[in-house]
C-alpha cells in the first residue's frame, strides 16, 4: 500500500467557547483527488487554516509523508510541501506574474539585485506547462480573475509540492477555465501530488475526484470512495440527521402582490427580469455564485440604478435612490456578507438593531433609551438572541446570534418586503434550522419574503416558489410541488425546460 | 482591446508630465502679456535655477514616495531635516571638529546622515513593534523631534558658514549646480532600489497586498524599518546639500515641509493606500509644483494665488483619478 | 486574525492579569495619566494647583480644544481633518478685516458664514464625492492658507481702535468670574458631548465610522453624516478664530499654523482611533487638558516650552500603543 502524501490524525482546535475541529482524521494518498466537503461551519476552514500554518492544533498531528510536522506560519506549510490555491486570491495586483508567483523568494544577485534574467525563465517555464496566454511580465491586475487563479497555481508548482489544496477554485470560472483547470488538476495528479479538492459543486466532485471526506459540525464524518457512492449519500453524510430539510409543503395564506419586477435589467450584471412576490409567500432564488441574484437584491434595495425594468410595490411604482428610500417604502435587505455589511461589529447589539430608525426613536431631541432597550428585549426574545446583555458588542457574539440581530433589525421596522441574502452562512446547525423555521413563521405572518441561497436543500426547505438564474437571466420559476432536484440543477446550468417558458 | 484599468494606469504614469508640458507652455505665453518682468520664462538659466530649487524638497520626497509604497507614511521628515541641519552646523564647532579645518566637513556631514539614520530607525522601529500606525508615530515624531531641535539650541538660529562648503554647494558641474546633482543621483538611486532590488520589489508588494507578502514570508517589519531609515537619510541628504550653502538654520525650518512633499507625491500618481508609485512620477510631480511656484511668480501672482492654486490643482487631481476609476453606473452605490 | 489574536493570553503583558491590568489601562489610561501628571507636577511645584493657574492655564487651551471639539466629529466620521490650522487663520483675518468695516455685530455672522461654506464645501468633497479626506483637507490646507493671504494681502491684521469695541470681550472678557474662552469652551463641549452621545445624529456618526458600509446598508445617509461633521468642525474653528482673534485684537496670516496635527494629537491622546467609530467628546477634552497642563508643569518646574514637544511624543506613541496592545492581547506587534 502506498504511504500517504499527508496524513492528519486526530486533530483538535478550539476557541473560546467552541470547539471547531474535534477530532479529525483523514489521509490524501500520492495522485489521488480527495474531496473535502462539509456545510459552511462544519470546520474546513479552520482544518485548512491549521493546516496552512495559520491555526496550531490543540490535539492530534499532522504527516507529510511519514514524518510529523509542525507548522506555525504558512511559509513553512510551504516549505513542507502543502501548497494552498486560496479561493479569496491573494496577489498583489500592481505587481508582475512573475513577482507574484516567486513571492517573498525572488532569485537574488548581488547588491541585493532581482535577477530578473532567472526569474522570467523559471516562471515562463512554469506558464507553458499551465498553458496560459499571459507571460511572466504581465502585470497581475491586468489579469482576469481565472487567470489570477492561474497565477495562484503557478504558485504551487514553485516547490516541490507533496499536497495541493484547492478552495473553492471554481467559484468564479467560467466552463472553458473549468476545462483548464481540471487538466491542470490531472498533471498533477499524474505527477503524484496528493489533491484535496474543496467544493460544494457535487458534479464536479463526482467528476474529477478518488474519494470523498465529510466534515460535520468539526467532527470527520467519514470518507467514501467516489466511484461506489452517490450524490444522495454525501449529502446525508454532510447534513445528518440534525437538520430537518425535508421539502416544503406547508403553503400560508397568500395576499396581495407585495412586490413586483418587470423587465428590470443592470447593465451585464442581469436581464430582463419578471417576477412577483405575494404577501404570505416565501420565493427563492437559486443559482451559482455570479448568477445576478444578489445584484437583483442591491437593485431592489437601493443600492444598484437599474438601467431598465420597473418595481412596483403594492402595485405602485417606486424609484429607489438608497437604502434609506427603500426602508422608507418597506423594504429591508438582510445582506450577505454579514460582518461587512450587516453589522457595524464595534457596536454593542441593541444600538445595531435599532439603527435603521434611530432617528424616529426619540424623546425629544434625543435618543430614547428606553424605547431602544424595550425594541431590543421585545426582538431578543421573539428570535431567542442568546447574548449576556445589550451592552455587548456584536462582535463577541456567535454568528447565528448575529444574524438573529440582523433580522431583528429589520423586523422591527415591519417591511412590507423582507430579502435575505444566503440567510444560514457560517451558521452552525442549530441555528440554521431556527432561522429557516423563522422564515417560515414570517411568511405566515403575512410577510412577503425573498431568500437567496446558494444551499439546494435550504432553498427547497423555505420557499414556495423558487427562481432559478443563470448568468444574469431568469430560466424558470418552479412551484415547490413541481420542483425536482434535477430540474433546478439543469436549470441553474442554463438548460431551458422543453416547452416550459418562463413561469411568472 | 485595453484592459480596464489600462488607461487610468496610463495617465497614471503619463499625466505629471503632459500636465508639466502644460504649465511651460501655459507660463510661457501668459508671460508674454503678464510678465513681471522682462526676461522669457523659459531660459537656461531659469531652468537650472529651477532644478536647484527643486532638490530640497525633491531628495525628501523620493523617500516618502518608497515609504508610502510600502503602505505607511512619514510625517516626521521636516523635523529630521531640521535636526540634521543643526547637527551638521554645530559639529563643525565642536573643539575636535575645528581642530581638524577642512576635514571636519566629511565628518560633519556623516554625523547629519547618521542622526537621519537613526532618527528614521526609531519611527520605524516603533511602526514595526509596537504596530501603531505610521500616521500616528510620525506625527508624535513630529512633535518630537521638532522639541529635540529646541532643545539642542533653544530658540536660537544655529549658524556655522564654512567657506569651502558654500563654494562646493555653489559649484556647477556640467552646467548642473551640486544639489541638482544630489537629486538626480538620489532619483536614479532610488529608482534602482525600488526596480531592480528584492528589498524594493518586496516593498511594492507588502504595500500592494500585506496579507500576501506576510504568507509569502517575507518579514514586513524590516523591510518597513529599513524604509523609514531611508527616508531618514534623505532629508538628512536634504538638509546637508541645503545648508552647506545657506549655513544658517532657524529652528523652526521644515515646518510643513512634510505637506509640500505629500502634495507632490500624490500628484506624481502615488497611491496613498500603498502598492502603486513611480520614483519617476514623483520627480514629475516636485517639478510641476516648483514650476507652478515659479510660473505664477513669473507672471505676476503671488504667494497666495500659489498657495490656492497648488490645494486645488490637488483635489482636482484626485477627482480625476477618481472618476477614471469608477466602474460604470451600475457600480454599487456605498 | 481575531481569532488568532483571541486565542494567545497576554503574553507580553505577563499573563492573564497582564491583560485584565491592559485593558483597564486601555479603558482609563488617559485619565490614569492625566491624574498622574497632576499628582507630580502638584508634588513639584506648590502654584499648579493654584486656581490662577489651572484657570489661566484651561484658558491658553480653549482654542486649541474647541478645535479638537469639530475634529472629534470628523474623526470618529472615520476621516480626517488637516485644514483647521489654516481655516483657524482664515477665520481670525476675515473677523479682524470685517470688524473695521463692517462693525462687530455684523463681522461676526458674516465671519461664521464663510468658514461654515468652506466647512461645506470640505465636507461635499469627503462626503458626497467620497474623495480621500487626507489629500482633500492637505489641498485645503495649502488652497485656504492662499485665500487668506489674498484677503489679507499678506499683511499682518490689526483693529484699529482696540479700546473701544466690544469684540474684546470673547477672549478677554470673564463673566461669574470665569475667564469667557473658557466658557465658551466649557459649552460648546457640553453642547456637542450631548450631540454626539445623546442624539440619533451622533449615533450615526459612530456606525459611519465604525463600518460605513453597514452603515448605508442600514440606511443611514452617510454622506449626509460625514458633511455634517465637517460642518460641525468647521463652525468649531470658527468659533476658534473667534475667540483667537478677540484676545490678540490682531493677527498675522499664520497664527493656526501647524495647530492642525496639535489638534490632531489631542484627539488621538483622547482615544480615538485614526480609523473611525471610537472617541467621545469627554475624552478629547481630556487630551487637550493634558496637552495644556503638561506644557504648564513643565514650564513651572523650570523647563522650556519645548520640551512638552518630546513629551507629547512620548505620550501619544504610549498612549495609543497600550490601547492597541490591550485590544491584541499582546504588549508587541505580531508584525514578523
Amino acid at each position: 500500500m502506498t504511504k500517504p502524501a499527508l496524513r492528519l490524525e486526530n486533530i483538535v482546535k478550539t476557541f473560546p467557547g467552541v470547539r471547531a475541529l474535534d477530532g479529525v482524521s483523514f489521509e490524501v494518498l500520492p495522485g489521488e483527488v480527495h474531496a473535502l466537503m462539509g456545510e459552511n461551519g462544519a470546520g474546513k476552514s479552520t482544518l485548512m487554516k491549521v493546516l496552512g500554518g495559520i491555526h496550531q492544533p490543540n490535539e492530534g498531528r499532522i504527516l507529510v509523508g511519514e514524518e510529523p510536522v509542525v507548522m506555525t506560519n504558512p511559509l513553512e506549510a510551504k516549505a513542507k510541501g502543502i501548497v494552498f490555491i486560496h479561493q479569496e486570491l491573494s496577489l498583489a495586483e500592481e505587481l508582475t506574474v512573475a513577482e507574484n508567483i516567486y513571492l517573498g523568494e525572488l532569485p537574488r544577485k548581488s547588491f541585493g539585485r532581482v535577477d530578473w534574467a532567472k526569474l522570467h525563465a523559471q516562471t515562463n517555464e512554469i506558464l507553458k506547462k499551465l498553458k496560459v496566454g499571459f507571460d511572466a511580465r504581465t502585470t497581475v491586475g491586468s489579469l482576469s480573475i481565472a487567470n489570477q487563479q492561474m497565477v495562484e497555481i503557478a504558485r504551487a508548482l514553485t516547490v516541490d509540492a507533496k499536497a495541493v489544496i484547492f478552495d473553492e477554485p471554481t467559484a468564479s470560472l467560467t466552463d472553458a477555465e473549468k476545462v483548464v483547470l481540471f487538466e491542470v488538476i490531472e498533471d498533477l495528479r499524474n505527477d503524484g501530488v496528493g489533491i484535496i479538492y474543496i467544493s460544494h459543486r457535487m458534479e464536479e466532485i463526482f467528476k474529477i475526484t478518488d474519494r470523498i471526506s465529510v466534515l460535520r459540525d468539526g467532527q470527520y464524518r467519514g470518507t467514501l470512495v467516489t466511484a461506489e457512492t452517490t450524490e444522495d449519500e454525501v449529502t446525508q453524510l454532510m447534513i445528518g440527521r440534525s437538520l430537518d430539510l425535508s421539502r416544503n409543503h406547508e403553503h400560508a395564506e397568500l395576499g396581495d402582490v407585495a412586490l413586483e419586477v418587470r423587465g428590470l435589467s443592470c447593465g451585464d450584471l442581469y436581464r430582463d427580469i419578471s417576477f412577483e412576490i405575494r404577501r404570505g409567500e416565501v420565493v427563492g432564488f437559486y443559482g451559482l455564485v455570479g448568477a445576478g441574484r444578489t445584484e437583483i437584491a442591491e437593485t431592489l434595495f437601493g443600492l444598484r440604478a437599474p438601467s431598465a425594468g420597473q418595481i412596483l410595490l403594492d402595485g405602485q411604482e417606486v424609484h429607489l435612490h438608497s437604502p434609506a428610500d427603500a426602508i422608507e417604502r418597506g423594504i429591508s435587505l438582510v445582506p450577505e456578507d454579514r460582518k461587512g455589511q450587516g453589522l457595524v461589529l464595534g457596536m454593542n447589539c441593541r444600538d445595531n438593531m435599532t439603527l435603521p430608525q434611530v432617528g424616529d426613536l426619540t424623546a425629544g431631541p434625543f435618543v430614547s433609551d428606553g424605547a431602544e432597550v424595550a425594541i431590543f428585549d421585545q426582538y431578543r426574545d421573539k428570535l431567542d438572541i442568546r447574548t449576556p446583555g445589550w451592552r455587548q458588542l456584536v462582535g463577541n457574539l456567535s454568528g447565528g446570534n448575529q444574524q438573529k440581530i440582523v433580522i431583528g433589525k429589520w423586523l422591527s421596522m415591519h417591511p412590507t418586503l423582507l430579502i435575505v441574502d444566503e440567510p444560514t452562512r457560517g451558521i452552525d446547525v442549530g441555528s440554521k434550522s431556527e432561522i429557516h423555521k423563522l422564515i417560515r413563521q414570517l411568511a405566515s405572518q403575512g410577510y412577503a419574503v425573498m431568500v437567496i441561497s446558494s444551499e439546494m436543500p435550504e432553498v427547497l426547505h423555505v420557499s414556495d416558489r423558487i427562481v432559478a438564474m443563470y448568468h444574469g437571466e431568469l430560466i424558470r420559476t418552479f412551484t415547490s410541488d413541481e420542483v425536482t432536484e434535477d430540474s433546478l440543477i439543469q436549470a441553474i446550468s442554463g438548460i431551458r425546460a422543453e416547452g416550459g417558458g418562463k413561469a411568472a | 482591446m485595453m484592459a480596464p484599468g489600462r488607461l487610468s494606469t496610463f495617465l497614471r504614469s503619463g499625466a505629471i508630465w503632459a500636465f508639466i508640458a502644460l504649465e511651460l507652455a501655459f507660463f510661457s505665453i501668459a508671460g508674454q502679456f503678464l510678465s513681471a518682468s522682462d526676461t522669457a520664462f523659459l531660459t537656461w538659466d531659469s531652468l537650472l535655477l529651477l532644478l536647484k530649487q527643486s532638490a530640497p524638497l525633491g531628495i525628501i520626497a523620493m523617500g516618502m514616495t518608497l515609504v508610502m509604497v510600502n503602505g505607511n507614511i512619514d510625517l516626521s521628515v521636516g523635523a529630521i531635516f531640521a535636526l540634521a541641519a543643526v547637527i551638521l552646523l554645530d559639529s563643525m564647532t565642536w573643539p575636535f571638529m575645528a581642530a581638524m579645518g577642512d576635514w571636519s566637513l566629511p565628518l560633519a556631514w556623516v554625523f547629519a546622515l547618521l542622526v537621519g539614520v537613526a532618527l528614521g530607525a526609531v519611527n520605524g522601529f516603533l511602526v514595526w513593534k509596537t504596530g501603531v500606525d505610521a500616521f500616528i508615530v510620525t506625527l508624535g515624531a513630529m512633535l518630537g523631534f521638532r522639541g529635540l531641535v529646541f532643545m539642542y539650541n533653544g530658540e536660537q538660529p544655529t549658524s556655522h558658514l564654512n567657506w569651502t562648503l558654500v563654494d562646493f554647494a555653489e559649484a556647477q558641474f556640467l552646467g548642473l549646480h551640486t544639489a541638482t546633482w544630489f537629486l538626480l543621483l538620489v532619483t536614479v538611486g532610488m529608482w534602482w532600489l525600488m526596480n531592480r532590488t528584492v528589498h524594493g520589489r518586496n516593498a511594492y508588494a507588502i504595500g500592494d497586498n500585506r496579507e500576501a507578502a506576510v504568507n509569502a514570508g517575507i518579514r514586513v517589519g524590516p523591510h518597513m524599518m529599513i524604509n523609514f531609515m531611508i527616508i531618514g537619510f534623505l532629508a538628512a541628504l536634504s538638509a546637508v546639500v541645503f545648508y552647506s550653502e545657506t549655513g544658517s538654520v532657524n529652528p523652526n525650518d521644515g515646518m510643513l515641509y512634510e505637506l509640500w512633499i505629500i502634495t507632490a507625491v500624490v500628484l506624481g500618481g502615488t497611491k496613498l493606500t500603498g502598492g502603486s508609485g513611480s520614483i519617476v512620477s514623483t520627480l514629475g510631480g516636485v517639478l510641476a509644483i516648483q514650476i507652478l511656484r515659479r510660473g505664477l511668480n513669473h507672471i505676476g501672482a503671488d504667494t497666495s494665488t500659489v498657495n490656492l492654486v497648488i490645494g486645488l490643482i490637488l483635489i482636482a487631481v484626485l477627482f480625476l483619478d477618481r472618476q477614471l476609476n469608477v466602474k460604470g453606473k451600475e457600480a454599487l452605490r456605498i | 486574525m481575531s481569532e488568532a489574536a483571541q486565542e494567545r493570553p497576554a503574553r507580553g503583558a505577563g499573563g492573564l492579569t497582564g491583560a485584565k491590568v491592559g485593558t483597564f489601562l486601555a479603558k482609563q489610561g488617559i485619565l490614569i495619566a492625566f491624574i498622574l501628571f497632576m499628582v507630580g507636577f502638584t508634588l513639584a511645584n506648590d502654584r499648579f494647583l493654584d486656581p490662577d493657574n489651572i484657570l489661566g492655564v484651561i484658558r491658553s487651551s480653549a482654542i486649541l480644544g474647541v478645535m479638537a471639539l469639530g475634529v472629534t466629529f470628523v474623526v470618529i466620521s472615520g476621516n480626517l481633518d488637516l485644514s483647521v490650522g489654516s481655516l483657524m487663520s482664515f477665520s481670525t483675518i476675515v473677523v479682524l478685516d470685517l470688524h473695521d468695516t463692517l462693525g462687530p455685530a455684523l463681522a461676526i455672522p458674516a465671519m461664521f458664514g464663510l468658514t461654515l461654506a468652506i466647512g461645506a464645501v470640505i465636507g461635499f468633497l469627503v462626503g458626497y464625492l467620497r474623495l480621500n479626506s487626507l489629500i482633500v483637507t492637505l489641498g485645503m490646507l495649502s488652497a485656504i492658507h492662499g485665500l487668506t493671504l489674498t484677503w489679507s494681502g499678506g499683511q499682518n491684521m490689526d483693529i484699529a481702535d482696540k479700546e473701544g469695541t466690544w469684540f474684546s470681550v470673547f477672549g478677554q472678557g470673564t463673566a461669574l468670574g470665569i475667564p469667557v474662552p473658557i466658557l465658551m469652551f466649557a459649552l460648546l463641549a457640553a453642547v456637542l458631548g450631548i450631540v454626539l452621545a445623546k442624539t440619533p445624529f451622533g449615533r450615526k456618526v459612530y456606525a459611519v465610522g465604525g463600518n460605513g458600509t453597514a452603515a448605508t446598508f442600514s440606511g443611514i445617509r452617510r454622506a449626509r453624516t460625514v458633511f455634517t461633521c465637517y460642518l460641525i468642525s468647521a463652525f468649531c474653528v470658527a468659533t476658534a478664530g473667534l475667540i483667537q482673534a478677540s484676545r490678540s485684537m490682531g493677527s498675522q496670516n499664520t497664527v493656526g499654523q501647524g495647530m492642525e496635527l496639535e489638534v490632531l494629537a489631542a484627539v488621538i491622546l483622547g482615544g480615538a482611533s485614526l480609523m473611525g467609530g471610537s472617541g467621545t467628546i469627554f475624552k478629547t477634552v481630556i487630551g487637550v487638558l493634558i496637552l495644556g497642563f503638561i506644557q504648564n508643569g513643565l514650564l513651572l518646574i523650570g523647563l522650556q516650552f519645548y520640551v512638552q514637544f518630546v513629551v507629547t511624543w512620548i505620550i501619544i506613541i504610549l498612549a495609543v500603543w497600550l490601547d492597541i496592545a490591550a485590544k491584541r492581547g499582546r504588549l508587541l506587534s505580531p508584525i514578523a
